[in-house]
């Protein structure tokens, strides 16, 4: 797909968007990934202007979080996104213990479907269970994170934030730092902005990093200063606990020398460089508090703010066809 | 029983180089003759109409005995794994399993090399030699301590028995499901580089060379792998290998969408490592094909990849797929049946697996031709993993005889 390619100008309704789930970015055109941007955009707007922010185009409808992983955040945010669409959110907590056994999966996607719910949001822990559930029921499934594999609207609200904040993404050189191996967030963006145009770099200790990164439209580097010169955009991953303890890197602190972002390694980046994190952040390992909280630089909190935007679009697009809206049945 | 003589026949025997036209003599349930022969006048006459008579299919290292799936692929006996649900590493667990099957199917126990699989203490492979096992095996796993796995060779040379090894180096492998490469890093799936296999076979020929055992990879998947086993043969090193058709025909990117049929172990690897495995097809680096048949239903399959059990319900396709090396030019049938037949029984160290005077009356006659559709929905196997759902391909067995009796059809 060549970088930027525009929109088949004829395009209109489900044309625009002919997905019935959202299960990752690699699905998607470039027209679609933007076709999503503008339409969160319209949320951002919508969010920040008015004390009500009670929009009830998906009155009505149910939507579940099933999550088979814990997760704060994200589960906030899609809860959020529902409630301000006017849906009926049911959250799920699945604890991943309870649902190892692979056909309590599917049952559970079996019963999510009986239950007639018109749209599911879903976070698991193996990568492709997501998609599993999307083959076995009838309404729209949303990937909020399977596994290593894919969280496809991090990606989307990390690109709105960039467009928002850099104006545009196309040539923007980006650099992701951190656990590329086990992180569906690296995934999602160096598709999603590589998709977009933007000129990727992928950074991590070679333990942390996938074999033939270039695949994903990333360049791959193990020195951070190096993958930092002329960036614009600087996006940290976090580092589970898990990985610290000497099995793939020695040591917190060892990381944090080689790895961690400080205003003097900042310094490598543009002047004017923007500084992004998934969440929830380590601070002190693989970012200091000088940069995660300077709002000259820092578009954290900003990400925060997208990541409902870009979820109510989500919503909002996949559920098009159920409500019978015009030109997406 | 009388004399049975199966005449008109192409005969496919692994001893020679060509096919040729000529009968089989049988007797009880020995083959007494074969070739160019005379029918002697008290024989029944089976005729062959043109069909491929070539010996039953000797599976090495399959899962589970699944005796309608062996019978439809022409399969008169298997090496049956140790990994059973309770491990086949006493006594009476052999003695069962090699009863399970008969008369009509023969299974030949692999003897697990350690007690539980566990990759520690030896089992009893004497005692378990006595009651029937062929060979000594460590299962699915690689045996972590190069002591243990010193002592397990050591010992069995002084019985006679085979080795057979699981050649991915734990280590490396860990929990990996895929091999390191665009799929894996694509789907987000835990991965091992390719050397895991290449470091466990190394191993193991070193201790090979220091214990003068026989040893048996089960199944080679990647270049550095036969590279190794072929300078190990060029050695005089009594070191076998053998492969899956899946791994054959298939490359990792038959995983794309998560797709558990494609999910074993060792897992696929790349388009290069399949092109280097029919190059050490056809120059006889390969000893063995195995369908390493093991049927997984839903329960184990129909799961995210990662979690989902490895395995493929193979032994239906085994001879079909297999032929596709003839059709290709890899190799001729004969060389084919050495590989299906005469190769695993010599490993195994059974009088069968070809047409030699006093070998077992264990016969195919196949329509190496005929074409069919593989249907995962439609197996004979206990269940329908077959990455090869819906692949047209060519060749059926007619008839099975297994000890002098003909069985199927």
């Amino acid at each position: 797909m060549p970088f930027g390619s525009p929109r088949p100008a004829t395009l209109a309704g489900r044309d625009l968007f002919p997905h019935k789930h959202l299960t990752g970015i690699a699905q998607l055109k470039p027209w679609e990934i933007r076709f999503l941007l503008d339409e969160a955009e319209h949320w951002v707007g919508v969010n920040r202007s008015s004390a009500s922010k009670h929009d009830d185009r998906l009155s009505g409808l149910t939507q579940i979080n099933a999550f088979f992983e814990n997760s704060t955040r994200t589960l906030l945010s899609f809860e959020i996104a529902g409630k301000r669409l006017g849906a009926d959110v049911v959250n799920m907590h699945a604890a991943q213990s309870s649902v190892k056994k692979g056909e309590t999966l599917i049952d559970t996607a079996v019963t999510l479907n009986a239950m007639r719910a018109d749209v599911i949001v879903i976070r698991h822990g193996s990568s492709g269970a997501v998609q599993l559930i999307a083959d076995k029921v009838d309404c729209p499934v949303l990937n909020a994170g399977d596994g290593w594999h894919e969280h496809p609207t991090q990606a989307l609200l990390d690109a709105l934030t960039i467009r928002r904040r850099r104006g545009y993404i196309e040539g923007q050189i980006v650099t992701i730092c951190g656990d590329v191996l086990h992180s569906r967030v690296a995934r999602s963006n160096m598709l999603c902005l590589a998709a977009l145009g933007a000129q990727v770099r992928v950074v991590a200790p070679p333990t942390l990093m996938p074999a033939q990164a270039e695949c994903m439209g990333a360049t791959p580097y193990t020195d951070f200063d190096t993958a930092l010169d002329g960036a614009d955009v600087v996006m940290m991953l976090r580092l589970q606990n898990e990985r610290m303890d000497g099995a793939f890197i020695p040591s917190p602190r060892e990381y944090h020398m080689l790895y961690g972002l400080t205003p003097e390694r900042l310094a490598n980046a543009k002047p004017d460089a923007l500084v992004m994190h998934p969440g929830p952040m380590n601070r002190g390992v693989e970012i200091t508090s000088g940069v995660a909280d300077d709002p000259e630089r820092s578009a954290i909190t900003e990400q925060v703010e997208m990541g409902v935007a870009v979820r109510m679009a989500c919503l909002d697009v996949l559920t098009r066809g159920a409500r019978g809206v015009e030109g997406w049945s | 029983m009388g004399k049975i003589a199966i005449t008109g026949g192409l005969l496919a025997d692994p001893a020679q180089d060509s096919p040729a036209h000529g009968a089989l003599l049988i007797e009880d349930d020995r083959i007494i003759a074969s070739g160019t022969i005379d029918i002697p006048s008290d024989a029944e006459i089976v005729v062959a109409n043109g069909l491929v008579v070539a010996p039953g299919l000797i599976d090495l290292g399959v899962f589970r005995t699944d005796k309608p799936a062996f019978h439809y692929g022409g399969i008169t006996r298997a090496a049956l794994m140790p990994d059973q649900s309770l491990p086949l590493d006493d006594v009476g667990l052999i003695r069962e399993a090699a009863r399970a099957g008969k008369p009509d199917f023969w299974v030949h126990p692999i003897a697990a090399a350690t007690k539980g699989l566990g990759g520690k203490e030896l089992a009893e492979i004497g005692m378990m030699q006595a009651a029937g096992a062929k060979a000594v095996g460590t299962g699915r796993s690689w045996i972590a301590d190069s002591g243990v796995m010193y002592r397990i060779l050591a010992y069995a040379s002084g019985l006679g028995l085979t080795v057979i090894s699981h050649a991915e180096d734990a280590g490396l492998a860990g929990r990996a499901v895929a091999t390191s490469g665009e799929t894996a890093t694509r789907l987000g799936l835990a991965a091992a580089p390719t050397c895991a296999e290449a470091m466990a076979i190394a191993r193991d020929i070193s201790l090979v060379r220091e214990t003068g055992a026989r040893i048996h990879f089960r199944i080679v998947t990647t270049k550095a792998g036969f590279d190794l086993v072929r300078a190990a043969k060029a050695e005089g090193l009594p070191v076998t290998c053998g492969i899956s058709p899946a791994h054959l025909f298939l490359s990792d990117n038959a995983v794309t969408d998560y797709r558990t049929f494609a999910r074993m172990s060792p897992p696929l690897r790349s388009e290069d490592d399949r092109n280097a495995a029919l190059a050490a097809v056809a120059d006889g680096t390969v000893d063995v094909i195995t369908s390493s048949h093991d049927p997984r239903g839903p329960e184990d399959k129909r799961l995210p990849f990662a979690d989902a059990s490895p395995g493929v319900a193979g032994a239906e396709t085994l001879l079909a797929l297999s032929l596709n090396l003839v059709r290709d030019g890899h190799i001729g049938i004969n060389a084919l049946m050495r590989l299906l037949s005469a190769n695993p029984a010599q490993i195994l160290g059974v009088d069968a697996g070809g047409f030699a005077e006093g070998s077992a009356a264990d016969i195919i006659l196949v329509d190496p031709d005929a074409p069919w559709i593989i249907d995962s929905d439609k197996m004979a196997a206990a269940a329908g993993n077959t990455p090869f759902d819906k692949v047209p391909v060519q060749g059926r067995v007619r008839r099975l005889m297994k000890g002098g009796i003909f069985y199927s059809e």
